[in-house]
């Protein structure tokens, strides 16, 4: 699309527009929404993972003063049918999104919505929570995914039956899903190789710990128009949420994105917008409900935990031949645990002729999950990547040159068959070697270094803005994608390239579903790439207009008008020539105020490639880890604000972290043992390492400037290059995440014992 | 949370006159960084918090000139750890008190709170046992003086009785040729609850090279924080050497009665106190005047 390569605005670092605001404290989130007569909302929650609801008393709770309304899940349409409805990276079931909004006869898990309670502060909403009687028959529990999948489990749902490329099972089963993506003869492959490693590997239920809790606000109009403020990743998810679950017409629902304090993909569910509305509806006034901590642990949707058994095989030189990966993945209560993603990208990297993949969506008394950065890579990465380091090392092969001698390009294809466009994996793994970190030394008793890779596809979607123009000659720039990563300033950073602005003079905003065209949510790395993508098409459909009214200004026909360097000229007369500022100032003389829109759709893929280099340190006494130096590369086609570009990649790897080394839900009998940011421990300021950068620019195959999506695979490799770097620092090969204290203690433990029995 | 009714006392008098006047539960609160976070979890309810967080005495940090420190009970840890003379002569205090949270919470925590609370984790007190610090507690009838060995009766349980308050901490001014040393383990590196917390002071001769005095105290791996008597035995009398610490720490164990929880196994805890007692033994030392190095062995003093 563009064909500059020197850019006046991309790739430059200016202030973001919406920084005052953050800095300052004075940017409006969910919880700061307060309205003129508003109610607040507390919602029961079952004590029981597993439990036929069998009775429901709030006539208490109705009549304790101050309480305005009390709603269950009669309340809600009840959905027979399997329509689904889009959140996000996946789709769920209507009917299942009902559930987790108010449970309707059953609950599924511990914290699932039974009742939900307007009233006039709360602590009388708190108090009447306490009023509200259920009768419950509990049933037995299953919280752990190879349980689940056993003949005699108890079953969740009894008319879930297992989905696959065959067709539907015949009775039903915990197992929602199957997933398989095969090439070549895996026998003949490993019966070929000169190295056959295979492993299991378990992973926990890790949560994206995005600091805002998880909000609503909504009014109802007495003519039944709908206004919901919330915080989301997606305003026209949320939209699409409520009227299904409410079965409401999408006209009459207007959703407002709030400022948003994180999300990670996990916000993109309705779990207390259809609450509120309803609740509303009841009382006529506007309610509220923000959630607690333990609430957003307990009841909205984290990432699968995951059991994996992985072989793999290679030939003395180090090529692939065959792999063998089979997968479980939880989903939680209802189906949808992203075991998909999984199965197209932790062997994709790789060219390797025969391999069999295996998935397993499999349904617990689990919280249901959701996606997170980059759904169901990290943890079959973990598995690869590490099991790649093993046959490295077993062949006396640089790790970083095993990933390169069998590393895909262009045109080879994904474990899907899908073939590659333009991709930098190659380009990712040279500058790793020749990286200084990669090539400094290393020395000391009880350290490591720790190499592993990543891939994520990336999503594109569709997104539309609008630019209108001011008198003083400055644009506005409507997008209707969430900014969650700075991309009010990217986008700004586009209009002002393309019509040749300073950053000062876009002033960008994020509309609602009522003020800017359809937008798919803030996910799957797409906003700079795919909002991006309308921008440009925005900028070229203003200049367009922007010729006509220039000609009109100079008096000359249309055709005649070209435009360089910010200014519309008379072809063959530079002398004769308006500024873009004047054309903008002008506009009500040249013809009247316009709108210049752009929609972005049907891109191509735009993959990411990632890598993380760490060096660490291992306490030999108490099993801690501690990180000592940290890279993290990635090719991000073009970094058009790369200040955010690296943050990116330093959230990625810190939440990475998070998972490798303290972050897991601990289950007992589906009660969670640690709802608290005490008990789960996401990785503080003190335990993270500067988080180094090193960006590669492999043009991506469309879209502008050569942009790939940049927000999601960094947190991909990070898990299996601790694994790899604790294995050199220490000899245990790490299998199990969290990789905490106590696990590795126990596992150097393990091999001290191994190796006196062995001496004896 | 439910509603409650709050009163700012202005001295000690009108603490425990509130205290001692409320019809339902009341609570002192210090900082409140235990106190606030029970009432908005719903783990305890009370009828009336009564601040004493504005009473002048109980702010103050004062070592005289004999060196005792007297320890107003609300102090917060940052007035504790800043105290020039408090981290010249009671460095291990300096230990705990810098350690407490992180330090948005260290400006509010007071030691004072931390021993009240009476948390088996709670990293103040393996320090004051060590240093033989008293409890100054003022009530409804009169003042009384209890050692803090003695004032943890079980998880959350003190000898105080209703409308009582501690008052102050009083810390014996330190002699010559000790030293002490307070270290935890924690899966992360702040914000965290001791999964073992340990604190060893040792006194000794120069001139023999003996240890003449030993206290351990052990955080999280009982109901309240314990000594370790058997280990403390193994010590004095003793030349400092390796093979004294290392056997001291291997019958620290014997002290702890650990449980399992999520933060750790009852045999990870059981391993961490030995490997703490280690290191705050040799620490300890190293305050006292030892040269650990001479001493052989690997020494990982944190
Ligand atoms: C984020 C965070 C991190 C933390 N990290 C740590 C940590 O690393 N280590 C640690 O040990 N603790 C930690 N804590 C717990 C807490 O900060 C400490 O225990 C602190 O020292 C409590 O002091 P306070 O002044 O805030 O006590 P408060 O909360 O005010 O009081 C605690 C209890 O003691 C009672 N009380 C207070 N003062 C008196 C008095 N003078 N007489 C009688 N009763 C009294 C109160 O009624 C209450 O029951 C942490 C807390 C938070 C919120």
């Amino acid at each position: 699309m563009a064909t500059a390569t020197q850019y006046r605005v991309i790739g430059t670092r200016p202030i973001r527009p919406d920084g005052y605001g953050k800095v300052t404290g004075k940017d409006q989130y969910g919880a700061d929404v307060i309205l003129p007569g508003m109610l607040y909302c507390k919602v029961l929650r079952s004590p029981h993972p597993h439990a036929i609801i069998k009775a429901i008393d709030v006539s208490k709770a109705l009549a304790l003063p101050g309480v305005m309304a009390v709603v269950t899940g009669d309340d809600l349409p009840r959905i027979e049918s399997s329509e689904k409805v889009s959140s996000g990276e996946e789709t769920i079931e209507a009917r299942f999104m009902t559930a987790l909004c108010l449970a309707q006869d059953k609950v599924y898990f511990k914290g699932q919505p039974v009742a939900a309670v307007a009233a006039t502060s709360l602590a009388t909403a708190q108090e009447a929570l306490s009023l509200i009687e259920v009768e419950y028959e509990p049933l037995p529990v299953v919280d752990d995914v190879l349980e689940a999948m056993k003949e005699d489990a108890p079953l969740l749902h009894g008319d879930l039956y297992t989905e696959s490329l065959a067709g539907k099972g015949s009775k039903p089963s915990n197992i929602a899903g199957r997933v398989e993506h095969a090439r070549g003869d895996v026998d003949k492959g490993m019966a070929e190789a000169d190295v056959v490693i295979e492993r299991e590997f378990r992973t926990q239920m890790v949560h994206q710990g995005y600091i805002e809790p998880t909000n609503s606000t909504a009014y109802v109009a007495p003519d039944g128009r709908i206004t919901i403020w919330t915080s989301t990743q997606g305003a026209w998810d949320i939209r699409n949420q409520v009227a299904t679950i409410l079965q409401i017409p999408e006209g009459m629902i207007r959703v407002i994105p709030m400022e948003i304090g994180g999300g990670f993909g996990g916000k993109f569910t309705a779990y207390l917008d259809p609450v509120v509305v309803l609740l509303s509806q009841k009382t006529g006034r506007p309610v509220k409900a923000v959630m607690t901590r333990a609430e957003v642990f307990q009841a909205t949707g984290p990432s699968s935990g995951t059991y994996i058994r992985l072989k793999i095989g290679a030939k003395r030189d180090g090529t692939l031949v065959a792999a063998d990966a089979f997968m479980v993945y939880d989903a939680g209560a209802f189906p949808g645990s992203p075991v998909g993603g999984a199965s197209v990208t932790g062997l994709s990297p790789y060219n390797i002729p025969n391999f069999k993949i295996l998935g397993f969506d499999v349904v617990t008394n689990r919280p249901r999950v959701k996606a997170y950065r980059a759904p169901g890579a990290t943890a079959i990465a973990f598995a690869v990547e590490t099991v790649l380091d093993e046959i490295a090392e077993r062949l006396g092969i640089d790790p970083v040159d095993l990933r390169l001698k069998n590393a895909v390009g262009p045109g080879d294809r994904m474990t899907n068959g899908v073939p590659y466009p333009s991709i930098g994996f190659r380009e990712l793994l040279t500058a790793v070697k020749e990286h200084p970190h990669y090539n400094a030394p290393l020395e000391g008793k009880w350290v490591g270094r720790g190499f592993a890779a990543g891939f994520w596809m990336n999503g594109s979607g569709v997104s539309t803005v609008h630019l209108t123009f001011n008198t003083d000659g400055t644009v506005n720039l409507i997008e209707g994608s969430t900014d969650i990563g700075g991309t009010r300033a990217t986008m700004a950073q586009i209009v002002a390239e393309e019509l040749w602005l300073e950053m000062e003079e876009v002033k960008p905003m994020v509309g609602d579903t009522q003020i800017v065209g359809f937008n798919d949510g803030t996910g799957g790395s797409r906003t700079t790439y795919s909002t991006g993508v309308a921008v440009w098409k925005a900028c070229q459909n203003a200049i367009a207009e922007f010729k006509v009214r220039a000609a009109r200004m100079l008096e000359v026909d249309a055709e005649e008008i070209v435009f360089e360097a910010g200014d519309f000229k008379v072809k063959g007369h530079p002398d004769r020539s308006v500024n873009i500022r004047e054309v903008i100032r002008n506009l009500r003389h040249t013809g009247g105020h316009f709108e210049a829109v752009g929609v972005s759709g049907g891109l191509k893929m735009a993959p990411a490639f990632g890598a993380s280099l760490v060096d660490l340190a291992v306490d030999p006494e108490t099993g801690k880890v501690e990180i000592l130096r940290w890279t993290q590369f990635q090719d991000v086609g073009k970094a058009i604000h790369p200040s955010y570009v690296e943050g990116q990649l330093q959230g990625g790897a810190a939440q990475g972290i998070g998972w490798a080394l303290y972050e897991e839900y601990i289950f007992r009998d589906g009660h969670m043992l640690n709802p608290t940011f005490l008990d789960y421990r996401l990785p503080t300021a003190l335990d993270l390492p500067m988080i180094d950068t090193c960006i590669i620019e492999v043009p991506a195959s469309d879209g502008p400037y050569g942009v790939r999506g940049v927000g999601e695979v960094s947190i991909v490799p990070p898990p299996a290059a601790i694994a790899n770097a604790i294995y050199r620092a220490t000899g245990v090969r790490m299998n199990e995440l969290p990789m905490t204290s106590e696990r590795v203690w126990r596992a150097m433990s393990q091999r001290q014992s191994r190796v006196e029995q062995e001496a004896s | 949370m439910k509603p409650f009714e709050y009163v700012a006392a202005r001295t000690i008098d009108e603490a425990v006159e509130a205290l001692a006047s409320s019809k339902g539960p009341a609570k002192p609160l210090a900082g409140g960084t235990d106190l606030v976070v029970q009432l908005n979890e719903g783990r305890i309810t009370l009828d009336r918090v009564v601040d004493i967080g504005r009473i002048p005495e109980l702010k103050r940090v004062d070592v005289d000139a004999q060196g005792q420190l007297r320890l107003g009970a609300a102090a917060p840890c940052v007035d504790v750890y800043s105290h020039l003379n408090v981290q010249r002569l009671f460095p291990m205090l300096v230990d705990s008190a810098s350690i407490i949270g992180s330090v948005q919470v260290q400006s509010r925590a007071s030691i004072g709170g931390n021993l009240c609370n009476a948390s088996p984790s709670g990293d103040s007190i393996p320090t004051l046992i060590c240093l033989g610090a008293q409890a100054v507690i003022q009530g409804p009838s009169g003042r009384r003086v209890v050692p803090v060995e003695e004032f943890c009766t079980g998880p959350g349980q003190t000898v105080l009785q209703p409308a009582e308050l501690v008052v102050e901490i009083v810390v014996p001014a330190p002699g010559e040729n000790e030293g002490g040393k307070y270290l935890r383990f924690i899966p992360r590196n702040e914000m965290d609850i001791a999964v073992v917390g340990v604190g060893s002071w040792i006194r000794w001769e120069p001139q023999s090279g003996r240890i003449t005095d030993a206290r351990i105290a052990l955080g999280a791996v009982a109901p309240t924080p314990v000594r370790a008597p058997e280990a403390e035995a193994a010590l004095i009398g003793k030349e400092v050497s390796w093979d004294v610490i290392d056997e001291a720490s291997r019958l620290a164990v014997n002290a702890a009665r650990p449980i399992s929880d999520v933060r750790g196994s009852a045999e990870y805890r059981r391993h961490l106190v030995s490997v703490l007692v280690r290191r705050t033994l040799l620490a300890a030392l190293e305050r006292a005047g030892v040269d650990v190095k001479d001493l052989g062995g690997e020494a990982y003093a944190g």
